[in-house]
């Protein structure tokens, strides 16, 4: 499925001072049991949204699209639905000084933008979103550019998941294109490799 | 220049070379699926109209959801009940093979592939759960992956995959006795961080990584992730060969010599160079258990509850901090000192055989300490038929303990074996996140012998603090 094209977006940057934000925290198990794609956004933060005074619970961060975390954000189980939970709340794009391996690749996968900057960087746009809550950073893909206010920011996001990004290209699409090179790849797999089927007697 | 073990396995896959910057196009062997990543992938080859390319490699079960008593009625949660029943139309339908629940090959996914033999060496294997790293004990290149890359694996077979990079972590020496491959998981994981592996294959190499059994050495490549890397791995030897031999899955006959020979081949060469090295001194371990509530929040049995205001990193001390509220411990306790409501023996990280054997030793003429719930929960149902031969029930039950079905259990708060809010756990498992067991749950993640020892006493322990007049005897 082809996904919407990211150019640039703009949109309430939310300041999420801590580290090692797991995938149990982005959306704890119990949400894990729906069969669709879309309506986690209820379990995002589950446990931490019953307090009253958690970031999203606060007026001026209610509507953010732009999550400014701390660092080893996304760590933990490889659950995608993190990623569904952060889309569907609203978030476009997540900034942290370092994301989980499978948490990256999975948020390439559906259009949420995961921009590493600086843990220094991070620390200055916590403090701008601290003085002035509501603000607004506007993330610019093409430049890989965070800014805020006046403060502008650079961003890592490798090239290939940039160009994927910006074109909305699909995954499985692309591979296919590819198909005679799987054919011959499995035409010459060792036959002593194992199968699931036919069931063993 | 040499080549490392997981560079091996990566090239051995590759269909399509990726230009600069591009990713690789990489074969996978075997695809496992369970009943929680899976539901959103195969409604998005429904509607694109895809079948599923190779249903010979892929192959599903049911684990996560599912609970470990009463498995002869329905499913008491609908949600949970709906999310098993999907997997089995989806099954069905795909032309996918699946062992439910009650069937003999049931299992926690990770505990099934080796057992059937259906996990070699030199795979590519994945599956929609970050575990997977645990089939990298038998030296293939094993990852979890999300719901997207389940599609495009069931759809192609393949994944477009950027190169790794591979970390050495070479563990020296003879592990003290009463010390077990889950301390040094748990001590490479508080060495190097939870994002220490973040990129990285880690292989773990060594004299004392050499003289594990295989099933200890699926414990420790099991928690790779817990230190944020795709996969850990182990070079196969003649232990991983007499492991596979005979399973339903191993090859057979003139096969079996073939893919021995290749096998043989899956060593890093003694001039590959890896991207970074670590070392541990097997030695200087000794029984590890958390305090915290990430992995890399660990400390010997022997310390104590760390104190935040020694810690010199603000990060750090304001995550300890916010840990040590959580778990409602004060700095300085003896972890010794501190005690349980539950302890949890299972999970992919430790509900193996060889895991409950070890677990049976110890409680064996014990008894569970008052207030204390022990739960013993087999990886997979010929995991429970096995330890019922032996007659490890008989150990369980007698001591006080719960001797139930296979699956997740309790690892994760996802099926009816849940910790209620307050609830202080020792576990088996792999993750002491916040609410992880359970709703306002608090973990100590601890090894085998140690969770049962802490079973006996009712405060974190080793097999070493039980009174020796009740020690069963170690001939």
């Amino acid at each position: 499925m082809a996904l919407e094209p990211f150019t640039t977006h703009t949109g309430v940057g939310v300041p999420l001072r801590r580290s090692n934000v797991d995938t149990d925290q982005i959306i704890p198990a119990v949400y894990l049991k729906r069969v669709t794609k879309t309506g986690f956004e209820d379990g995002l933060f589950a446990a931490w949204r019953n307090d009253p005074t958690f970031v999203l619970n606060q007026d001026a961060f209610r509507n953010g699209s732009v999550l400014v975390a701390g660092p080893d954000f996304g760590t933990g189980s490889s659950r995608e639905h993190a990623v569904w939970a952060l889309k569907d709340y609203g978030f476009r794009v997540v900034l942290s000084s370092r994301f989980a391996d499978i948490f990256r690749g999975n948020s390439g996968k559906q259009g949420l933008l995961a921009g590493q900057m600086s843990q220094d960087d991070i620390e200055q746009l916590w403090k701008l979103l601290d003085n002035d809550p509501g603000a607004t950073i506007t993330v610019d893909l093409a430049e890989k550019t965070a800014t805020c206010g006046t403060a502008v920011f650079t961003f890592q996001v490798d090239d290939y998941t940039r160009w994927r990004l910006m074109e909305g290209l699909d995954d499985i699409g692309l591979t296919l294109r590819h198909e005679a090179e799987i054919d011959a790849f499995e035409a010459a797999r060792p036959s002593w490799k194992p199968a699931t089927l036919p069931v063993l007697s | 220049m040499g080549r490392t073990l997981a560079e091996k396995v990566w090239d051995a896959h590759v269909v399509r070379k990726g230009a600069a910057g591009e990713p690789d196009l990489l074969y996978i062997d075997l695809h496992l699926i369970h009943e929680v990543t899976s539901p959103q992938a195969f409604d998005g080859l429904r509607e694109a109209g895809r079948p599923v390319r190779r249903p010979d490699l892929t192959i599903a079960t049911e684990d996560h959801n599912i609970p470990t008593v009463d498995i002869d009625k329905p499913i008491a949660d609908l949600v949970s009940r709906t999310q098993v029943d999907t997997l089995r139309r989806n099954a069905a339908e795909f032309g996918v093979r699946i062992h439910s629940l009650g069937d003999v090959d049931q299992g926690i996914v990770h505990v099934v592939g080796p057992q059937t033999g259906l996990t070699q060496p030199g795979m590519t294997i994945v599956c929609g759960d970050s575990h997977t790293s645990t089939h990298g004990a038998f030296g293939a290149l094993a990852f979890g992956i999300g719901t997207s890359e389940v599609e495009h694996v069931l759809a192609t077979q393949t994944l477009p995959l950027a190169p790794f990079k591979t970390m050495a972590i070479t563990v020296d020496g003879e592990l003290p006795e009463g010390t077990t491959s889950k301390d040094i998981i748990l001590a490479v994981i508080a060495k190097i961080g939870t994002g220490g592996g973040q990129g990285y294959v880690l292989e773990y190499r060594g004299e004392a990584i050499r003289a594990l059994s295989m099933e200890s050495r699926l414990t420790v490549c099991n928690m790779s992730i817990e230190a944020g890397a795709r996969a850990g791995m182990i070079a196969p030897d003649e232990k991983t060969f007499a492991y596979i031999k005979d399973k339903p899955h191993a090859p057979k006959g003139a096969d079996w010599d073939a893919a021995v020979a290749n096998w043989r081949e899956l060593v890093t060469d003694d001039d590959a160079v890896f991207d970074a090295e670590v070392v541990i001194s097997a030695a200087d371990l000794e029984p590890f258990v958390t305090w915290g509530t990430n992995p890399g929040q660990g400390v010997p049995l022997s310390g104590s509850v760390p104190d935040p205001a020694q810690m010199t990193d603000e990060g750090e001390r304001a995550a300890a901090e916010r840990s040590l509220e959580y778990m409602g411990l004060k700095a300085g306790t003896p972890m010794r000192e501190i005690p349980v409501d539950t302890v949890f023996i299972g999970s992919c990280t430790n509900g193996r055989i060889e895991d409950l054997r070890v677990a049976a030793e110890v409680l064996k003429g014990r008894k569970v300490a008052d207030g204390v719930r022990l739960m013993v929960v087999p990886g997979s149902v010929r995991v429970r038929l096995q330890a019922m031969e032996e007659g490890l029930d008989k150990v369980f039950l007698e001591a006080g303990g719960e001797w139930r079905g296979a699956g997740c259990s309790m690892c994760l708060g996802m099926n009816p074996d849940q910790l209620a809010v307050g609830e202080r756990a020792a576990s088996t498992s792999n993750r002491n996140f916040e609410g992880r067991q359970g709703k306002g749950g608090r973990t100590h993640l601890v090894s085998v012998p140690v969770a049962a020892a802490t079973a006996v006493r009712g405060t974190l322990s080793s097999p070493a603090d039980l009174a020796p007049a009740a020690q069963p005897a170690l001939v």
